[in-house]
């Protein structure tokens, strides 16, 4: 008898335990994979492809399912190590086939020799090129990621790549152009 | 608060933590009376001198402006306006070096003085408690008063926070306190000024009050100024709520934070302004500049500038009118360079940064130039590892851990940075002053601050560019859903209407059903036609001079291979009639195959202008280079522009047909083109050549295709054409070859460059026979043609790389 009444109370915790995580399951249903979230924070946004993944959301979700993490060029050295961090795995060199300039920069038309295709507004990922059919194109200088994307497509090779140039705001110091004043 | 003012009363001060005292070094100047300079020849104004935005320019090179004029404005809150130092005319608005460290050029306004110092219209306003807060804060924002103390803020936002926002930050201001401190070595700009203009200093103090109307003012000065304490004591001595703050001499107490500390105690919390805590500070520079506004309508255009350092035979403070460039102040301070080594330094010895040149101006910040001697700054010691002394946690006024701070930024640790309250840090270069192992401490901070600004700057733009490539992900697919259901949504109609069995609908499938038995009808004939062609080749040349196209172009070809043929016998009729009667010609033809080829060899001559003669000459090499030869050549040259003329008018009236055809058959087009592209690249170096070469060949292969197209025996004709081409290329460079082999190289060098040179004339002509909207569509095509041509070379190169 005993036996009965502890299997029949065993069985009925059991059962209020699958409910409550059946519940919880759906009330609190994480949308997407958080990993491959997180791995998206990390990475620079240019959506530049150089990894071999349309863009930056689709390599941090291939990056959770176990890609190499040494793919990312714009990022370099710097996402490498923080997504290591986060996924707790070694750091390793950038990719040799990934290694690229890294200066930052932004697309440039050369507005006279565009002849106004379109083909770099189809290949641009953030939308920072405006124009039309025949007309002439210009690139948002603010928005561009500086992905080199929009050159390949060029047929008259009228986008170029030019580094950002530096302002006040933006400048470094350099160590070596002031000394330290000493007074005696 | 009673506590604060009663230890204030009793001269009983807080102390900040840590300080130094390096040699104060004021002696140099602080005896000397201000001077007043005359105008120096050139005056640069920076647009931007101060924190925030730069205003708009209103004036344009060759104005003439009055001194005070206004030359930018601007509706922004953070913009204050630069105005003209003196009168004169605006020689150039360029680029020049601005006074920061960076030594970047930014945009300056070049004035040169006319000597007469007119002033604009003033409103001189005697009485200035008559005017309303509003108006008095317009006068000083139109001023372009900004924090003269080193930081630059524009002062009629701290002096409105007080008023308008109080509500906001809750608190009621206590204090105001005006920093008198200048704690810096060398400077005595502040001192002087309060020595000579107290009472200006105490009118700009009463018209803060008027504004922020605090219940104390506080005035702080360290006590190395005795005569300028006297001074102020003597000025305020009727104003109750004015209090003269004597504080102990300690390097940096002039910092906004350390006086405040001093004087009541209280600590600014990181990341908060002064005024969350009911502090507003001000400096006696800015004092002065407030009242000469208000009262004398004077906007700020010029300060007082200690020039000071024993590399100087004068030093003294000036009156420099801000544009001032700093050359001009050394050459008025008899400045004696002893060295290349020598540096000039704008600001203090402990926060200010080297000139790269003095051509730098004088800006609202500008309090002090030195120009030290190698004696009083030692050059650069190497820099050593830390011993962790920990002298420089010792003297950090912010109570910061410098030298963890230093490992942190030398490793870029921009978290850790953070985590150490790295933008606590006042720069005030007290902890690089005492290091025994000459770490430039402050100048690794600064670069740990640039780095994390630039690197919060580059997160808030994957921010935005992960916005937008997801915005735009998303916008792809819903015009993709969009253009899908459009589509289905028209074919449902279509299917609808047919079968709606309206009349009309009856007549429409009728009519498809028409169609569609007229197309087939049509294929089976042309199939039909083509198996009798391939029986019967003959009766293809019958059926072709219906086609106008491809009767040109075998015309041209024909036109090409009787004039070789006819070379040596240099018959100019012969080739003319072949031109004039070209349906004559194609009746004589017999073969098609014959006409492929021919057609084939028209084009490589008509395309690859230089081997012409080169062919030529292997054709019939015994003719040398006699005049005849020479004759037949021009005669053959004629009969190609005219041939390509008879093409080219035809393909004009066809172009829309040929465009379609091109876009339908681009592979041919690619093989053809492939053919031809690798030729001219072998035979031409010159580019332009190469470039008309490529149009031409356009065009030709255009023609090309067009009679393909027609003719009935494409398929077949096209895969010969291409062997055929291949073959003549290789011919081509057989040929060549054949003709250097007999020692002919200089004749057909310079014949090769005739050719050149009349194909050129005849390209040009050909195109200035055109009218200007066919010039248009040619000069359109020539670069769409360009465009194709370097798409090509793109993608065969990309393919040879991989």
């Amino acid at each position: 008898m005993s036996i009965i009444i502890a299997i029949l109370v065993i069985g009925f915790i059991a059962l209020l335990f699958g409910a409550l995580l059946g519940y919880a399951s759906v009330r609190f249903k994480v949308e997407g994979d958080p990993l491959a979230e997180q791995i998206d924070d990390l990475l620079p946004q240019t959506q530049c492809g150089q990894c071999g993944y349309p863009g930056c959301k689709p390599y941090a979700k291939a990056v959770a399912e176990g890609e190499a993490i040494n793919k990312c060029a714009p990022g370099g050295e710097e996402t490498i190590k923080k997504i290591a961090e986060l996924l707790g795995v070694e750091v390793q060199p950038l990719d040799e086939n990934h290694i690229s300039d890294n200066t930052p920069k932004v697309a440039f038309i050369i507005e006279e020799d565009c002849i106004g295709c379109t083909k770099c507004i189809q290949a641009c990922p953030v939308d920072a090129i405006i124009g039309t059919t025949k007309q002439m194109h210009t690139i948002i200088v603010d928005e561009c990621t500086g992905c080199d994307l929009c050159v390949a497509p060029c047929p008259v090779d009228c986008i170029e790549m030019r580094p950002i140039e530096t302002t006040k705001q933006s400048w470094q110091w350099d160590l070596n152009s002031i000394p330290v004043t000493q007074v005696d | 608060m009673n506590s604060i003012i009663n230890r204030i009363d009793k001269n009983q001060f807080w102390k900040f933590h840590g300080g130094i005292h390096p040699p104060e070094q004021k002696f140099i100047t602080d005896n000397k009376p201000i001077r007043t300079l005359a105008l120096p020849k050139e005056l640069i104004i920076p647009l931007q001198q101060h924190i925030g935005q730069a205003a708009e320019l209103i004036v344009s090179v060759g104005d003439n402006v009055l001194k005070g004029q206004a030359l930018t404005a601007s509706n922004h809150p953070m913009a204050v306006p630069v105005h003209a130092p003196t009168s004169g005319t605006v020689t150039s608005i360029r680029n020049s070096t601005i006074a920061h460290p960076s030594a970047l050029q930014e945009l300056c306004l070049f004035l040169t003085p006319d000597g007469n110092d007119t002033w604009q219209q003033r409103n001189i306003c005697t009485d200035y408690s008559q005017l309303s807060h509003q108006t008095i804060l317009e006068k000083i924002a139109n001023a372009g008063i900004a924090g003269m103390g080193g930081a630059g803020f524009p002062t009629h936002i701290k002096a409105n926070s007080s008023v308008n926002n109080s509500a906001i930050n809750s608190a009621k201001i206590e204090f105001l306190i005006i920093n008198a401190a200048e704690c810096e070595p060398y400077i005595t700009a502040d001192d002087l000024l309060i020595k000579e203009h107290s009472p200006t200093i105490v009118d700009g103090i009463n018209i803060l009050y008027e504004l922020i109307k605090p219940e104390h003012i506080l005035i702080g000065i360290e006590e190395n100024k005795p005569e300028a304490i006297k001074t102020l004591q003597n000025a305020t001595k009727d104003i109750a709520h004015i209090k003269i703050c004597v504080i102990p001499t300690v390097y940096p107490s002039g910092g906004e934070k350390q006086l405040i500390q001093i004087l009541t105690g209280k600590e600014i919390p990181s990341g908060f302004l002064p005024n969350s805590q009911g502090i507003i500070m001000q400096n006696v520079a800015t004092c002065y500049a407030i009242a000469d506004a208000v009262i004398n309508d004077a906007p700020l255009i010029k300060r007082v500038t200690t020039v000071t350092g024993l590399g100087l035979n004068k030093p003294q403070n000036v009156w420099a009118l801000l544009g001032t460039p700093v050359s001009f102040l050394l050459e008025q301070c008899e400045y004696q360079p002893q060295s290349n080594k020598q540096r000039i330094i704008m600001g203090g010895p402990m926060m200010g940064f080297a000139l790269s040149t003095g051509n730098v101006p004088v800006v609202k910040i500008t309090n002090c130039i030195l120009a030290p001697s190698e004696k009083e700054i030692a050059s650069e010691n190497t820099e050593v590892e830390c011993i962790r002394c920990g002298q420089c946690a010792d003297v950090c006024p912010a109570q910061l851990l410098p030298q963890e701070l230093q490992w942190s930024a030398k490793a870029k640790d921009h978290e850790q940075l953070e985590v150490l309250n790295l933008f606590d840090c006042i720069e005030c270069g007290a902890c690089a002053y005492v290091c025994p192992s000459y770490i430039p401490l402050v100048h690794y901070y600064r670069i740990g601050k640039a780095e994390i600004r630039e690197q919060k700057q580059l997160e808030i733009k994957a921010e935005k560019a992960k916005i937008r490539f997801e915005a735009r992900k998303l916008r792809l697919e819903r015009d993709k859903k969009a253009r899908e259901e459009k589509q289905r949504q028209a074919a449902q109609a279509r299917k609808a209407k047919m079968n709606s069995g309206t009349p009309q609908a009856n007549t429409e499938m009728s009519a498809v059903a028409a169609a569609l038995a007229r197309v087939k009808a049509k294929k089976a004939q042309s199939m039909s036609t083509g198996a009798s062609m391939v029986q019967k080749p003959s009766s293809g040349s019958s059926a072709k001079p219906k086609n106008p196209q491809v009767a040109a172009a075998i015309a041209r070809a024909k036109a090409k291979k009787l004039a070789n043929q006819n070379k040596d016998i240099g018959d100019n009729n012969d080739a003319n009639e072949t031109i004039t009667e070209p349906q004559t010609q194609i009746n004589t033809q017999t073969n098609t195959q014959t006409n492929t080829q021919a057609n084939t060899q028209a084009n490589t001559q008509a395309n690859t202008q230089e081997t012409i003669p080169t062919e030529a000459k292997t054709n019939n090499p015994k003719a040398g280079i006699s005049a005849e030869d020479k004759k037949s050549k021009v005669a053959l040259a004629i009969a190609k522009a005219k041939a390509k003329k008879l093409a080219k008018d035809k393909l004009l009236e066809a172009s829309s047909i040929e465009k379609s055809s091109v876009e339908e058959k681009p592979t041919k087009v690619s093989s053809v083109k492939q053919s031809y592209a690798e030729d001219p690249a072998e035979d031409l170096a010159e580019k332009d050549l190469a470039n008309n070469l490529s149009k031409s060949t356009v065009k030709t292969d255009k023609t090309l295709l067009e009679s393909i197209n027609k003719d009935p025996m494409s398929k077949e004709t096209i895969s010969k054409k291409d062997s055929v081409s291949e073959h003549g290329n290789i011919n081509n460079i057989h040929s060549k070859k054949l003709a250097s082999n007999a020692n002919l190289t200089e004749d057909e060098v310079r014949k090769a460059k005739i050719a050149q040179v009349i194909a050129k004339a005849k390209a040009k002509r050909d195109i200035s026979d055109h009218n200007e909207d066919d010039l248009v569509a040619i000069e359109k095509k020539k670069r769409i043609a360009e465009a194709v041509a370097k798409a090509k070379a793109k993608k065969q190169q990309r393919s040879e790389l991989t």
